[in-house]
Parts: structure tokens; sequence; C-alpha cells
């Protein structure tokens, strides 16, 4: 039995008939077309899929689609705005803090959330915060740079 | 035509930390990945595999399957009958290559080993399906532990090779056993590289499409080598190679394990010509940890010769190389490469080695970031320490004495390779220095005599990479550019290495900008599409940039050549210089401009003598040698002896990779290789249980490192040109990797060396450490 959904994605409402078993990604990925967040290990681990969920950032792997009714989903797409990139997107792209690129939007989500609740972390409280994030390519230490650099342009 | 001044280039932006090129699209989710991808009637296939490691299968039903709503189809090893073999691209001598089919015939070998595969309309249904289908297995005796597998009576992997060795190889230079006879000192230790999981993020997936009228038929894969794909698997199929194209998008990551032709790309390409709808297959999580390669996977066995003042003389290794139950593309050449690279920097003259390869009931081994070298590295730089305990020298010391000297180039080892260039001395002597290692030795005194278990180690690398002359490769080892400047002038660079994560799109832009004299924002990067790109071989062994980059280089040449004719045809002079992307007449000073001299060679007016119109290029490059990175690590741990925690207190890295495009990238490779060789070193291990069960089958149970585990990298450089190629560039991609293990577990041993601990074997889990030190050190 399919279940009708209402949502907001990226400031944008959106209303599908979906099984209640579909998770959120594929629901994101699959039948409204937000291809940003990636699939990398279905437990929760990778953190590749992260976006936000009434501003607070979920594994959307290991989330129903029904659940995320009537509620509001941030994607990175959803994260410039008229064509200006989130100073955290600009800050992985200065640092070099993506290789790949697949941990990336999930990287980004988890670094925005860090960073609007503590404006001023500490090397140490930024890994702290992207420990459900993994990432196989940059060894972290760009990742840590970006999100140190972001930091301190959205303080300025 | 306009008057100009000269324009001269201010800088070159070879050489500058430039953010990439390809990033806009990465960091706004908007870049396309195989999953990404959705046609008008997309199926997707799901793929039913052994739970067991040996096995009969007895009996296969697939009816209930194929009843289910939104099934599509259903096919087991008797439907696929006609698909040839997954390749091994590796020869050696006597090399036994078990027959390895695309599905299951009558016997499974590992946990994993696909059965059948379902097709449906739905990635949930065909979900469904799969668990409809009823097998009867009848499972057989496994055998999970290359060294058990060498015994008396083990279970026969194949039943055809009772003793499981696919294959032995001798090697040997110099005089060994003369070596041995009259050293000094014989220091013995088996070593082991434990097999690794290469976990790239995003796992493989194929989209294969088919065009019934057309007869032709595109793969999408997430691999490192689009061309050599479609040779491989059109051969498989039985289709021209003109008739699949193979299309690699973004790819997440490979580090080797997408350096291979997998069962399942020629498997979707199949279904997709038996369904006549596009398939899409994607890896989960689960079955990239049971189906995908693992790497490493050594059993090792050295022995060092030397005398007493600490000269080396002699190296001997009995590896055993764990294989797993088939080989896939390039399984048993690696283990060959750790023989190669096995004296490491040092003038080792006499070496023997002899490798065993094994079959086990486990996934196939091959190529994983360093593939062969990490555990060369690994090996020489543990006897390295190990003779300094013996002879109670420094391990600092040991080295400077042992390494070849800086006048030595180019240096023809005992193992018959010619090494480039180097001045080993210097990254190790910069990176004493930069942890100031005297006093860094007494403070460890300090803290030691206070009950604190403070370490310093150090390993000292060299690496083989730029493969590699193509007598020497399995392909070729050669690589392919095209450049194209379009008649607007905009430049258009096509590589037949498949960079996925690297950056060449941004370093080959540099050379091609510093080239053609333009903006680099004039300059696209294309690659992965063997429609649109000339063959290439691709992206592995440090191979893109080093390979890659000299391609690009002399296809620039020859376009350039071809701009001077067309200035020299429009400035009407013989004395035309081509510089900041301008031609300019030296005795009028009138000059035109590139992108007037591109529309002027596609509109083909008048045309310089024995000329064609157009400005396009192709080169291939085939390098004379392989390139020989070096560097020095030092490491700074302490064990902490409640918990068995290992914390790295410092990590220093000194590499020379040659000359350097963009120290940013650089910077990028080097940390993620160490991470990669931390991880080695304290965390991973791929883990079957002696039934063949692999117990680390998820993110869950294998420990990946978080960005909490790793500590922050120094990270710094010396500068050995390459004389291999015009660039004078090496190649940075594994050396992080290669450098890092030795040097964490020979700080580890230093640690615990007053405990009686003169060897430990990776990973360095809390639970091992703290187990080694509640019995005293006794293992």
């Amino acid at each position: 039995m399919k279940r009708r959904i209402t949502l907001k994605i990226n400031g944008k409402v959106y209303s599908h008939e979906v099984e209640p078993r579909m998770l959120l990604i594929h629901y994101l990925r699959e039948v409204v077309g937000f291809t940003g967040p990636h699939i990398g290990c279905e437990t929760s681990i990778c953190g590749a899929c992260t976006v936000a969920l009434d501003e607070k950032i979920v594994k959307s792997c290991t989330m129903l689609a029904v659940q995320a009714d009537g509620r509001e989903v941030l994607t990175i797409e959803g994260l410039a705005s008229n064509g200006t990139l989130h100073p955290v997107q600009e800050a992985f792209w200065n640092e070099h803090a993506l290789q790949c690129g697949f941990c990336t939007p999930g990287m980004i989500m988890a670094s925005k959330q860090l960073l609007e609740r503590n404006p001023r972390p500490t090397d140490e409280q930024i890994r702290h915060a992207l420990e459900g994030n993994l990432c196989r390519c940059t060894g972290y230490q760009h990742i840590v740079n970006a999100v140190r650099t972001a930091a301190s342009r959205m303080g300025a | 035509m306009s008057m100009a001044t000269t324009v001269t280039k201010a800088e070159t932006l070879v050489g500058r930390r430039l953010r990439r090129k390809e990033d806009p699209r990465l960091i706004t989710g908007t870049a396309t990945y195989v999953d990404d991808i959705q046609m008008p009637g997309m199926h997707y296939a799901a793929i039913l595999r052994s739970p067991h490691a040996a096995a009969r299968i007895r009996s296969l039903n697939v009816q209930p399957a194929l009843d289910h709503p939104g099934v599509a189809a259903v096919f087991t090893g008797a439907d696929v009958a006609g698909v040839g073999p997954v390749p091994c691209g590796a020869s050696l001598p006597g090399l036994r290559v078990p027959a390895h089919s695309v599905l299951a015939r009558d016997r499974v070998y590992f946990v994993g080993h696909p059965v059948a595969v379902v097709v449906a309309t739905d990635r949930y249904v065909a979900a469904d399906a799969l668990d409809l289908i009823e097998v009867e297995y009848q499972p057989l005796p496994a055998v999970a532990n290359p060294e058990k597998a060498l015994e008396p009576g083990a279970p026969a992997v194949h039943p055809e090779w009772p003793d499981n060795l696919a294959f032995t190889y001798h090697q040997e230079g110099g005089e060994p056993d003369r070596a041995f006879a009259e050293a000094d000192v014989v220091v013995r230790q088996r070593i082991i590289s434990q097999r690794l999981i290469p976990t790239a993020m995003e796992t493989r997936g194929v989209v294969a499409d088919y065009r019934g009228a057309e007869k032709s038929l595109t793969i999408y894969s997430s691999t490192q080598i689009p061309h050599l794909m479609r040779s491989l698997v059109a051969q498989m199929l039985g289709l021209a190679e003109n008739r699949l194209r193979v299309i690699t998008p973004e790819v997440g990551g490979g580090f080797g394990s997408k350096l291979n032709v997998y069962a399942e790309e020629a498997l979707m390409g199949f279904v997709a010509m038996k369904i006549g709808k596009p398939v899409k297959w994607i890896e989960s999580r689960r079955e990239n940890f049971q189906c995908t390669i693992h790497g490493r996977g050594h059993v090792d066995y050295y022995e060092i010769a030397a005398r007493k003042d600490g000269a080396v003389l002699g190296l001997r290794l009995k590896l055993i190389q764990d294989l797993g139950a088939y080989h896939q593309l390039l399984t048993p050449a690696i283990p060959t490469l750790s023989v190669l690279m096995m004296p490491g920097l040092y003038k080792f003259r006499n070496v023997s080695a002899d490798i065993l390869g094994v079959f086990t009931n486990c996934v196939p081994t091959d190529a994983y970031r360093g593939a062969g070298r990490p555990e060369a590295t690994h090996g020489v730089e543990r006897m390295m320490d190990l003779l300094a305990a013996e002879l109670r020298m420094d391990p600092a010391e040991l080295r400077l004495l042992n390494f070849i000297g800086a006048d030595e180039f180019p240096y023809a080892t005992a193992t018959g390779l010619s090494y480039d260039s180097g001045n080993y001395a210097e990254p190790l002597k910069k990176a004493l220095d930069l942890v100031d290692y005297h006093r860094l030795r007494e403070q460890q005194q300090q803290a030691k005599a206070s009950g604190r278990l403070v370490g310093i180690g150090i390993s000292t690398y060299g690496e083989i990479c730029a493969f590699g002359p193509s007598p020497a490769t399995p392909a070729g080892g050669w690589e392919s550019a095209t450049v194209k400047i379009e008649p607007s002038g905009a430049v258009t660079v096509m590589t037949g290495a498949s960079p996925h994560g690297q950056g060449e799109e941004t370093t080959f832009a540099q050379i091609a900008a510093d080239e053609l004299g333009v903006p680099i924002e004039d300059v696209i990067v294309v690659h992965g599409d063997t429609a649109i790109v000339q063959y290439g071989i691709g992206t592995f062994g440090s191979r893109g940039t080093a390979v890659g980059g000299p391609a690009v280089y002399y296809a620039l040449q020859d376009l350039k050549a071809k701009i001077l004719k067309f200035g020299e045809l429009l400035l009407e002079s013989s004395d035309v210089t081509f510089s900041g992307g301008v031609c300019t007449c030296n005795r009028t000073g009138k000059t035109v401009t590139l992108a007037q001299i591109a529309a002027a060679s596609y509109r083909a007016m008048k045309l310089p003598p024995n000329t064609e119109p157009g400005l396009v290029a192709t080169h291939f490059w085939e390098p004379p040698n392989f390139a020989f990175p070096f560097g020095a690590h030092i490491v700074v741990s302490e064990v902490d002896p409640e918990t068995g925690q290992v914390e790295i207190k410092r990590y220093v890295a000194v590499d020379d990779c040659g000359k350097i495009i963009n120290p940013l990238l650089v910077d990028g490779q080097v940390h993620g290789g160490v991470v990669q060789g931390l991880g080695q070193a304290l965390f991973e291990q791929a883990v079957y249980d002696q039934d063949g069960q692999l117990v680390t089958g998820e993110l869950m149970d294998y420990a990946v490192p978080k960005a909490t585990m790793v500590p922050w990298i120094e990270s710094d450089h010396t500068t050995t040109p390459s004389p291999v190629n015009p660039l004078g560039v090496k190649g940075v991609g594994e050396a992080g990797t290669i450098g890092c293990s030795p040097a964490v577990v020979n700080s580890v041993v230093d640690a615990l060396g007053h405990l009686g601990v003169r060897h430990l074997d990776m990973p360095l889990t809390p639970e091992k450490l703290w187990k080694l030190i509640q019995a005293g050190g006794q293992a």
C-alpha cells in the first residue's frame, strides 16, 4: 500500500505516493532527482547520505521517506543560493578538501551543522563532529583546514 | 592583425597551489556517478551470492523468483555459458588459471561468489525476488588461511590442484648464499602484511544499455581503466570492440580496486542484450567487502645478512601470497612487484626471493594502493630496524650507512631495475632535522624513565611507479593524449588516463595553459569515454601524471610546431616566435593571437606548406623507464599502558616525487596515502574465520580510519627530478601508503623494546598491545 507524503525539499514542496519501505535516500535520489547525497554503506557509518531534516542532519540511508512526511529537507543541492556557494562549499574548494568527491556532500552538510552550533570549533571539535562521515581520499587534514577557514569566513 | 606589446608570462601555472577545476560539480552535488544515471525503461539487477566458502550446488530453482511480479528475468551459470571467463591479464611461467565464469556453474569457491542474477523493474522488487530463489548447497571443507592451505591434507580450493599452489616464482641477484655464509650477523623474521579491504567510498556499479538495431552496447562503469575494460569485456561478450562503448562517469575512489574487469561488468552487458532494456547494478557495501578485490595478504619470511659494522650484504625472502579463489586481472603479478622492490633504498647486491602463490576460499587479492610495494617496504624497513637492534645501532645511522649514493644513479638493482634518480639521504636528514632527532631521543629516554611508552619510528621508502615501459607491463604501459584547439581558440585536452579524484583535470590544464600561454579557464580536460577519447591505459600505479602528463606535453609540442607554421603564414615572416598565446614577428613586432591562428587553421583559405587544416595533435607516449620516488617518514608514538591504545604524537613525511605540478594536490595525495597506511598499521584487517566466512563484512566491523583516529601530518619535500620524462615528475599517489606502515610499527616496537618486543604484526590494535603489555612483552 503506497502512502502519500508531502514535504519541502530545498525550499520547494513535493508530494508523491511512495511505498512505506522506501528509504529517504532513494526517494530523494530516484523519485525527486536530488542525486547529491550518496549511498556509501546502508548502515549509517559512512555519512555520504547526510542531509538536514528540519535543520538537523540525519543519515538518509537509514530513514524511511514516510518519516520525512510534513518535514523540511535540505540537501547539498540546496546549499548555494542564487549561484553563490555556501562558505563551507567555498572553503572545501579552496582548501582541496575533496578528491573523488563521493563523501563530500555529506561532509559539507555535517560541517555546516557544526559551524551553526559552534562557530569557533577547535580542530579536535571539528574532527569529533565529522566522526560520522568517512573519507577514504583526503586523510581528513584538508577537510579540517576547510572547516576552520569556513569558520573564520563566516565569523568575519 | 594587431600590434601588441610582447606578452611575457610573469609565472607559470605549473608549480602553483591551484584549487581544482573539477570541484564545482562535486561540492554542489551535481556530479554524475554511476548510480545517478537513470534511463527510460531501466531495470535493476540484484545478485544472489554464495553464503558458503566452498560448496557444491546441488540444485537451483529460480522459478519462484521468475513468478514474482515485476521480475523480468533471472539468469544462472547455465545461461551465461557463452560469456567468456573473467580475465587474468598477468602471466607467469606455469601459472594455474582456474576457469572463472561470471556466474557459478556447479560449485562455489568463496563467500559472495555470484550464483544468479535477478532483473526487475525496481531495486526493491529485485531484492525481494532474490530471496525467492531456492538453492541447495552441499557445503565442502574450506580453507581461508594461506599457510594452512599449504599444509598436506588441507582442503583443495580447486579439486584439480590439491596442493593449492597457483604458482611458484624464484628470482635472485648476486650471490645470496655466499653473502649469508660470509655475514657476521643474520637476522630472521616472519612478517605479515594482512589482508585489507580497499573500501572506496563509492562501491562498484554498472549500467548497461543495448541498442539492438545498432548492435551497440554502452556500459557505464565505475572503473579506473575504461579502454582496457572495453577490450576485455567485448571479448567476453563476443562483441566487436567498436560496438562497445565504455563510459566512466565520476568515480568515487578506486585505490586499485577498480583497476580490474569484474564479472558484473560483462554480466550486466549480457543482461542488457538479453532483455533489450537498460539495466543497473549497484554493489552494496556488503557485496563490496565480499566480492571486490582485497589487498595485501602476505606472510613473509625475511632473512637479512650484514657485517658487524652494519653494512648490509644480502636479503632473502619467502613470500606466501594469499591469492584467494581466482585470479582477477593482476592477482598473481602483485607479489612480483614486492620482489622487485625488496632491496628498498639500500645497496643489497645479493638477494633471493621465492613466491608461493596460494589459492584460498576467499575473494581474490589484487592491486590495492601500493600493490606489492607497501609489503616490500614494510618488510625491508622492519628488517633494517631488527638489524639495528641486533647491532645496537641507531636506525637512522644504519640507513644512512647503507643507502645507494646520490652519485650512483642510474642505479642497477640486484632485482633487475634501474632506479632513475635519487638522493636518499636528503629526505631522511630533513626529516631528522624537522623532529630534532637527537633531542627527541633524549626526551624519549626521559619519558621512558618515567614509565611512559614512547617510541620513535623511521621508514625510508623507495617506490616503483609511473607504470611503465610496455615490455614490463601486462597491457601497454604508454599513455595517450589528444589536444584540440577549437576554431575559437578554446583548448580541449583528452587523456587516455582515467583520473578519479587525483585532479588531472587541473594539473593537465596547468601544463596545457603554460605551454600554450592561455588562461587555465580556456582549457578543459576530458577523459573516461571510449567513444570520445583515443585509446588509453588508465590511472593506477601512480602513473596518471607521470605517464599521462608527458603524453599531454608532447602533443602540445606537436601543436606548437603547427601553430608556429600558421603564425609564419599569417605574419608573412619566417622569423616568428610563439609565446604567451601569440605569435610575434621578431622583425616587425606584429602579432597574431592563438584564436586568430585557430580560426585561420580551420577556415583554411591558405595553408602552410605540407600542413593539414585544423589544430589537433595526438601523442602516444611510451616511457623509457619507470620512475622511482622515495622519502622518509618519522613517527613519534606513545602507547597507553592501561588501554594499549597507540597515539601518534607526531607524523613527519618528507617525500621526493620529483617536480611538483600542483603542491596543493600533492599534499592531498600524501595525506590520504599516509592515512591508508595508518589504517593498515593500526586499525584495518579483513578477517575470515576458519570456515571462510568474512567476519568483517560491513563498515560496522571494518575499521576505516575516522577523522578522530588520525594525526596531523607534517608534510615536506625534497625535489629530485626524474630524467625519465620531460616534466621531471615521478608520482605520488601511493607514496604515503608505502612509507607509512613501517614507520608506525617501528615506533611502537621502539616504545615497547625494553619489554623485549622485537617485532609486532599489524594491525596494532589496543587489544593486541594491551595483552602484550600485560604479559610483560611475551607474545
